[in-house]
């Protein structure tokens, strides 16, 4: 009975020490002086928009998109999240965040003080970030106002409220973090458009359908589904769901927000429409470019069409 | 010949009747109304958004009628929502609307008065281009919070 006990003892101990070496938080960069010096505030801020900090960070009820105050719900299967405060404020905000710090939250989803961050906050695509643009997103960032107050925290079921659960998730499902390496058989337009849809603009993240778990599931990637955030339907955006789109349709789409039909888009399409309405006619083509290019695939059926 | 007349008459009297009848219903049916209007406004619109992309020749007319669908749309929509139109006709207003009405009314106001000055700034393709955009951006203002995804 008592080597029982010290048996079982010895199993439980190697087991939560592996649950910690498995979900133990890894950062991307170390301080890496170089990457505290310089920055580009107008190339920060075309980042800023391609990566619709905005859409989740401005402060709601307000109409100044650099208030980045955040408290925005964002609703999901698992609970709500609340988007943190993302302002220049050095206390409720990231007014002290070095760039390293950016880069590890960005690419890594992982805090100043090495918690996880939840994937709400898209480190999946980010994962992909060259790091001279977060270098030139944090001196955009270091410009924006400073808003007093932090967001309430997160309010999720167990056992997702335990952060540390996360190390999981992010083994199955958030890759390496890694720059996107151009492809060269490609030319630089399709490029440029793939490291804005899959890192920058994280299209995925809302633009697929998921498991039970939160993961993208690969083979309907961008295929659309319900929408996450409850009534209503995420498009299919591969060439699957864009029958008889030209990359002219898809450029006014994202700069003005209209569809083929005439119709306008909603929800939060409308605040990545303003993101994109930010970026060059170039960039625009070339998010075209690339979804056009993507396999066509078929993604859970729409059931009101 | 007389009976001919008569039975003439009736059927005038009748498609009257039939369509005095559709109107009442469409009157009582505030959903059908407002998909009607904005039907309107996306149908019209294609052509100014075909003219934008440089695939159809700038034609005043055809803009003009957009914005006029828009201004339609903007008068007639506030008595379009009314407490009982929350839910059927496959609907895709977000109940957000009746939390907000005032401000959902303000929208509405803002896109009839900016296709009013639309229609009185836009008399050419260089004036089309320059201030039509920011009409069509103004959609999304109401779209965001107010209509269901699809």
């Amino acid at each position: 009975m008592r080597k029982f006990v010290v048996a079982a003892l010895v199993l439980f101990a190697f087991g939560l020490a592996a649950f910690f070496a498995l979900t133990a938080p890894r950062r991307a960069v170390a301080g890496d002086p170089a990457l505290e010096q310089g920055g580009d505030i107008e190339r920060g801020r075309i980042v800023f928009y391609a990566g619709g900090c905005a859409s989740c960070h401005a402060t709601p009820g307000q109409d100044n998109r650099l208030v980045l105050g955040g408290g925005l719900e964002l609703k999901s299967p698992f609970g709500s999240f609340y988007a943190p405060n993302i302002s220049s404020h050095p206390d409720d905000g990231i007014g002290r965040w070095r760039t390293a710090d950016l880069a590890n939250a960005m690419l890594a989803g992982v805090a100043p003080d090495g918690a996880h961050y939840y994937p709400s906050f898209p480190y999946a695509s980010y994962s992909g970030a060259k790091l001279e643009d977060v270098r030139d997103l944090m001196a955009f960032l270091r410009t924006m106002p400073p808003v007093e107050g932090k967001a309430r925290d997160h309010e999720l079921g167990f056992p997702f409220n335990i952060r540390r659960t996360l190390g999981v998730w992010k083994a199955l499902y958030a890759p390496v973090p890694a720059p996107l390496r151009d492809d060269s058989g490609r030319p630089a337009s399709w490029n440029r458009g793939r490291y804005l849809v899959e890192v920058l603009g994280h299209c995925a993240e809302c633009h697929s359908p998921r498991n039970a778990l939160g993961g993208i599931i690969g083979a309907q990637r961008h295929a659309g589904g319900p929408d996450p955030e409850g009534k209503g339907w995420v498009p299919n955006i591969t060439p699957h769901g864009m029958k008889g789109w030209t990359r002219g349709d898809i450029e006014q789409l994202l700069d003005l927000g209209m569809t083929l039909e005439g119709d306008s888009v909603g929800g939060s399409m409308t605040s990545v429409v303003r993101n994109m309405a930010q970026l060059s006619r170039d960039d625009r083509l070339a998010i075209a470019d690339y979804l056009l290019s993507l396999p066509p695939r078929e993604g859970p059926q729409n059931p009101k069409r | 010949m007389k009976k001919t007349r008569t039975i003439l008459a009736l059927c005038a009297v009748g498609f009257g009747l039939a369509f005095s009848a559709g109107a009442v219903v469409a009157q009582n049916d505030p959903i059908a109304q407002r998909k009607a209007l904005m039907k309107a406004v996306g149908d019209t619109g294609r052509a100014p958004a075909a003219m934008l992309k440089g695939e159809q020749p700038f034609n005043l007319a055809a803009v003009q009628n957009a914005l006029k669908a828009m201004q339609d749309a903007g008068k007639a929509s506030p008595a379009l929502y009314p407490d009982n139109s929350k839910a059927g006709g496959d609907t895709v207003a977000l109940p957000k609307i009746w939390e907000n009405k005032a401000d959902f009314n303000a929208k509405l106001a803002k896109l009839e008065a900016d296709a009013a000055s639309g229609l009185t700034k836009i008399i050419d393709e260089a004036s089309f281009k320059a201030s039509y955009p920011d009409i069509l951006r103004g959609c999304g203002d109401c779209h965001r919070d107010y209509r269901a995804r699809r």
